[in-house]
């Protein structure tokens, strides 16, 4: 659907009700409207219209609450925001969660944190903030709380226990972290059981919550880049990458050619790593010890690709509102696409001998499998979304930094298992490399940075993470400070569909669920 | 399943010389700044440094490595760059009477290793990942991981330790044995990084646990981290205080 097509559909439908305008330049189509269309108009537009949910954005201005819910189409139709309005003291909305289930989490994550009230939601509370550690009523993103003062907290307590959903005579919980197995990050898992197999399972998350929202608040953009670049760390130049992007909207600053190409390249390096990274744990989660070494030992070398080139075995301190912080010479440039093409090899290699490997492919096949229905409700994002054959790509639909000048192909599945997002992680490497070959070709001696001048305003900044799409809300006040800095990470939107996967499974299977999800906690928690 | 086996030996050795001998590979470690003499550039790059590591007297810039979170602000964008040096044996100690750092003989060669996650961003956890793979391959120094506190030795511990990490944290601490030496990896563990002073964070571990060996870096690469370890075992020197950046006490 056209954004003319959209501007009439909603005027007709909702006649007095909304206001739709549009900014062409970032293909946004903004709808401001009552309380009263609010449901209505996401579930046209979410389930009739096919636009994927971006997330919710809640902001407090000094006497109105603003609610701006976010869609993304394809490449013609373009960015839906839904605006909302209420002054500060009347904080119910209607939820959308009936006709939206991807904005569940969302909705939960502000009434923890704002106090915001969202009527009609089955399940609000503990969330964020854990009922057993934190006192009620605290509401640490509202304006007028100290991010910098200390809070009383309650000791945890020890009666606690989290809602259970299995009754049958028989039925127990198994409880599994917040620290369990090796090398893991923290988060707690409750599995729900009769004896062998598991019936369903819940995800409690935020035990790493660093509120990184509100620290930026008030911050300058270049403190604020440094929370973007580190609070995931694995995936540090997408998210710096969209914080600057988001920047760079705000001020209105064209790129220097050289620098976009940089950032492509960059970006594609960091992908690589990281699916290497995933699929390295996907051979460990099913003991395939040679499988496992071999898979490390390509992470290794693509960490160390990134550190020769710049400097930093996880691209730190490259990223800078206006281009990059430092030129990185194009021969350097050339040594690294041979690297990676020599890695890729061994990874198709890798590939050819996990697919006639029976025992681990019995492992992973029709293990965790995400239906394309269940995949859509939940708005998924990145290689999961794409092994259930929901195709959405960002760099495709809503291109930025040229990747609409680059010839590749968007791998995808439909089996949803645990099997096609192994395959799709594959596929995905090989185009990373293609798209690394086509921008060392693309670069041209220049400049590599910008002066940016920093204007009030909002704006929003995306980026295909690894892990899938990642959408970055800046707010600038007129001192050029953050006043406002809303992430939503392919974590948190693909972490909430985690217990679709792991429902009915055998308990040895769960590793493995897991590790082919190539979820992050950090990046949830933030 | 023989493909496998044939593969696995065909791929030869790759296991580092450290720490018997240097490891010279490009890539293997980002370098810490180590400051030095720069003269009237000074006062600039002590202001360009957001998470204030640098401090200077007399144009002599001296580094508080726990505070480094790797910007490069100091050394990209500047007209006089800061000195970076590519090292990795950046494991301390902390110096406090009385009490010894290292466990000593009968761990030499033998420890287990647990590893909590306090709100880490997930680089330092890939980092102690790596020392599991054949390029480090920690197995062969008898350093273990282990999931249970009851078996292990070592507490190594990374992030800046959130509020609803804490519990757990100690928890794990007490559920361990003596002896028990705890290794505060990471920059966000050290000092709390870019996520301190805040509502929801420690400074560090220091806040909630006694610290024994201190190893710096936004992550510090896998030798660093490895180093440490081997600090704790008192098979390697520990950094110098001084060179760490921190007045001895």
């Amino acid at each position: 659907m056209n954004p003319a097509d959209l501007k009439e559909q909603i005027e007709g439908r909702w006649p007095g009700k909304t206001q739709v305008g549009r900014d062409v330049s970032s293909s946004t189509t903004e709808v401001t409207c009552t309380r009263a269309v609010l449901a209505d108009l996401c579930r046209c537009i979410f389930q009739h219209w096919g636009f994927g949910f971006a997330g919710l954005i809640v902001e407090e201005d000094s006497n109105a609450w603003q609610l701006r819910y976010v869609f993304y189409g394809e490449r013609d139709a373009g960015w839906v925001h839904i605006v909302v309005s209420a002054p500060v003291a009347d904080n119910v909305f209607p939820s959308v969660v009936e006709w939206i289930h991807a904005a569940d989490w969302h909705e939960r994550e502000a009434e923890d944190l704002f106090g915001v009230r969202f009527d009609g939601h089955p399940h609000l509370g503990d969330f964020v903030l854990h009922n057993d550690a934190w006192q009620e009523d605290v509401q640490p993103m509202r304006h007028g709380f100290d991010a910098q003062a200390a809070l009383r907290h309650r000791l945890p307590d020890a009666d606690w226990r989290p809602r259970r959903i299995v009754q049958e005579p028989g039925a127990f919980v198994m409880p599994v972290g917040p620290k369990f197995s090796g090398v893991t990050e923290s988060v707690h898992f409750l599995l729900e059981t009769v004896g062998e197999d598991v019936i369903r399972s819940s995800t409690r998350l935020f035990y790493k919550w660093r509120a990184i929202e509100k620290l930026a608040e008030g911050k300058t953009v270049d403190e604020v880049l440094l929370l973007a670049e580190r609070f995931a760390a694995t995936t540090a130049f997408a998210h710096g990458l969209a914080f600057c992007q988001a920047v760079e909207r705000v001020s209105g600053a064209e790129l220097p050619a050289r620098a976009r190409a940089l950032r492509v390249f960059l970006a594609e390096i960091e992908r690589l790593r990281q699916h290497a990274g995933a699929i390295q744990g996907i051979c460990e989660s099913t003991a395939l010890v040679v499988a496992n070494s071999q898979a490390g030992l390509l992470e290794e070398e693509l960490l160390r690709v990134s550190g020769e080139l710049s400097g930093h075995r996880y691209l730190f301190g490259l990223l800078t509102p206006g281009g990059l912080l430092c030129d990185l010479p194009t021969n350097a440039c050339r040594i690294a696409l041979t690297q990676s093409q020599d890695i890729l090899k061994r990874l198709n290699e890798l590939e050819r001998r996990l697919s006639i490997s029976s025992s681990f492919l019995d492992r992973i096949e029709d293990v965790g499998v995400v239906r394309l229905s269940a995949a859509t409700d939940y708005s998924l994002v990145g290689p999961v979304a794409r092994a259930s054959g929901l195709v959405r790509d960002l760099r495709r639909a809503q291109p930025y930094s040229g990747y609409e000048t680059f010839d590749y192909h968007v791998p995808s599945e439909q089996e949803g298992d645990g099997y096609a997002r192994l395959r799709v992680l594959f596929a995905e490497a090989r185009q990373s490399v293609r798209i690394i070959e086509q921008a060392t070709a693309v670069l041209k001696e220049g400049d590599v940075c910008k002066t940016v001048e920093f204007r009030p305003g909002a704006a929003l900044g995306w980026v295909e993470a690894p892990r899938g799409g990642t959408f970055h809300w800046v707010r600038l006040d007129e001192g050029g400070r953050v006043a406002r800095y809303r992430v939503v990470t392919p974590s948190f939107i693909n972490w909430h569909s985690f217990h679709l996967a792991a429902e009915k499974f055998a308990f040895q299977d769960f590793p493995i669920i897991l590790s082919t999800f190539d979820l992050s906690v950090a990046e949830n928690d933030r | 399943m023989s493909q496998w086996v044939i593969k696995g030996i065909g791929t030869g050795i790759k296991t580092t010389a450290y720490p018997r001998g240097a490891e010279r590979a490009a890539g293997v470690t980002p370098g810490l700044p180590r400051g030095g003499d720069v003269g009237a550039a000074a006062p600039a790059l002590v202001e360009r440094c957001l998470t204030h590591a640098l401090e200077h007297t007399n144009g002599v810039i001296s580094v508080d490595s726990r505070r480094c979170v790797h910007c490069y602000r100091c050394v990209r964008g500047v007209g006089q760059p800061l000195n970076w040096e590519a090292t990795y044996e950046w494991g301390s100690t902390i110096a406090t009477p009385g009490l010894k750092n290292e466990l000593g003989q009968p761990f030499r060669r033998s420890i287990h290793v647990l590893v909590v996650d306090a709100g880490d961003c997930g680089a330092c956890l890939n980092e102690v990942k790596q020392l599991n793979n054949p390029y480090y391959n920690m197995h062969r120094l008898g350093f273990f991981i282990t999931p249970t506190p009851r078996h292990a030795d070592v507490l190594l511990v990374v992030g800046p330790v959130t509020d609803q990490m804490r519990f757990a944290l100690r928890k794990v601490h007490e559920a361990m044995s003596t002896p028990k030496r705890v290794v505060a990896v990471g920059a966000c563990a050290l000092s709390g990084g870019v996520f301190a002073k805040s509502f929801v964070c420690s400074n560090g571990v220091a806040d909630v646990l006694p610290v024994d060996v201190e190893v710096p870096g936004h992550p510090p690469p896998p030798l660093a981290i490895l180093h440490g370890l081997l600090v704790a075992v008192g098979r390697k020197q520990p950094l110098p205080l001084a060179a760490a950046g921190y007045e001895p006490t």
